[in-house]
């Protein structure tokens, strides 16, 4: 059985992307690693859309996107 | 899901506690070198940012301040602090400083110059800092340790500003060991 996915996805601008790993931290579903020092990447299936990693995110290049979209 | 706290989740004491020893021995500004040499290692041997993922004290302590005892206004920081000029220039800014600083070093242990007892916060400001006798080492030992102590002052003040002002770990955004770090990363990648 699939699981349902939710309606918000964490998005990560890599560019602007610090990779302090604070979004890490944050996130009780592991899903972020950060790609080899570089940035922080989403796995969109571990992601349930709480918005955590976004709030904490020192460099503020986490958005909060509806999944539709990606 | 709960994550298990490890040996690591305490980092942030052993930032502390440097910080506090510095007040009662300056020579323990050496330790210091530690967390300068480690992240350096780490990401030249491929492991990418793993010290400030992992195991820096001071990212951790920042964000207890700014979090657990909501110091923190939690605002987003400015765009011109995370451009990357903004960034590589602090680094260039803090490698100057950190240049300066051995070059006194040397001059010290040249006899060219004579041992200053002081702290130097934000690159102005002068504080005697005379009360430690530390005459047991070469003055150069204790050179070293007065302006390396005064970058670790200097940047943790800094840090304590931007937790404030803007996310509890803002000083991650232009640290510039993390910009190095990253810097290296990003050269291993390609
Ligand atoms: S908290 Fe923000 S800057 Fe830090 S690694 Fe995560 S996305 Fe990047
Ligand atoms: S939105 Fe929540 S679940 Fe998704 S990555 Fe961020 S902290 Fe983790
Ligand atoms: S960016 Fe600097 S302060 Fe932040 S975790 Fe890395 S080394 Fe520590």
């Amino acid at each position: 059985m699939k699981k349902r996915l939710s309606k918000k996805l964490a998005k990560v601008d890599r560019d602007y992307c610090v990779a302090c790993g604070a979004c890490k931290d944050e996130c009780k579903f592991g899903a972020i690693t950060i790609k080899q020092g570089v940035f922080a990447l989403i796995n969109g299936e571990k992601c349930v859309g709480c918005g955590k990693c976004s709030k904490i995110c020192p460099a503020s290049v986490i958005k909060m996107i509806s999944r539709e979209v990606s | 899901m709960t994550k298990k706290r490890s040996f690591f989740d305490y980092m942030w004491i052993v930032s502390l506690s440097y910080l506090i020893l510095g007040f009662f021995n300056i020579l323990f500004a050496w330790l210091g070198m530690i967390c300068f040499i480690v992240p350096l290692i780490i990401s030249i041997s491929g492991g990418g940012k793993s010290y400030c993922n992992n195991y820096c004290g001071r990212g951790q302590l920042l964000n207890l301040l700014g979090n657990k005892y909501k110091l923190s206004k939690n605002r987003d920081i400015p765009n011109f602090i995370k451009s990357k000029g903004f960034r590589y220039g602090f680094l260039v800014f803090f490698l100057t400083m950190f240049s300066n600083m051995i070059f006194i070093t040397i001059q010290v242990f040249k006899q060219e110059k004579n041992l200053r007892q002081a702290i130097t916060l934000l690159w102005t400001f002068k504080l005697p800092w005379n009360w430690i006798d530390v005459s047991m080492v070469s003055p150069w030992i204790a050179q070293f340790a007065f302006g390396f102590f005064s970058l670790m002052l200097t940047s943790t003040i800094l840090g304590l500003i931007t937790m404030r002002l803007y996310k509890p770990r803002s000083w991650c955004v232009y640290c510039p060991m993390g910009t190095m770090t990253q810097m290296i990363s990003r050269a291993r990648m390609k």
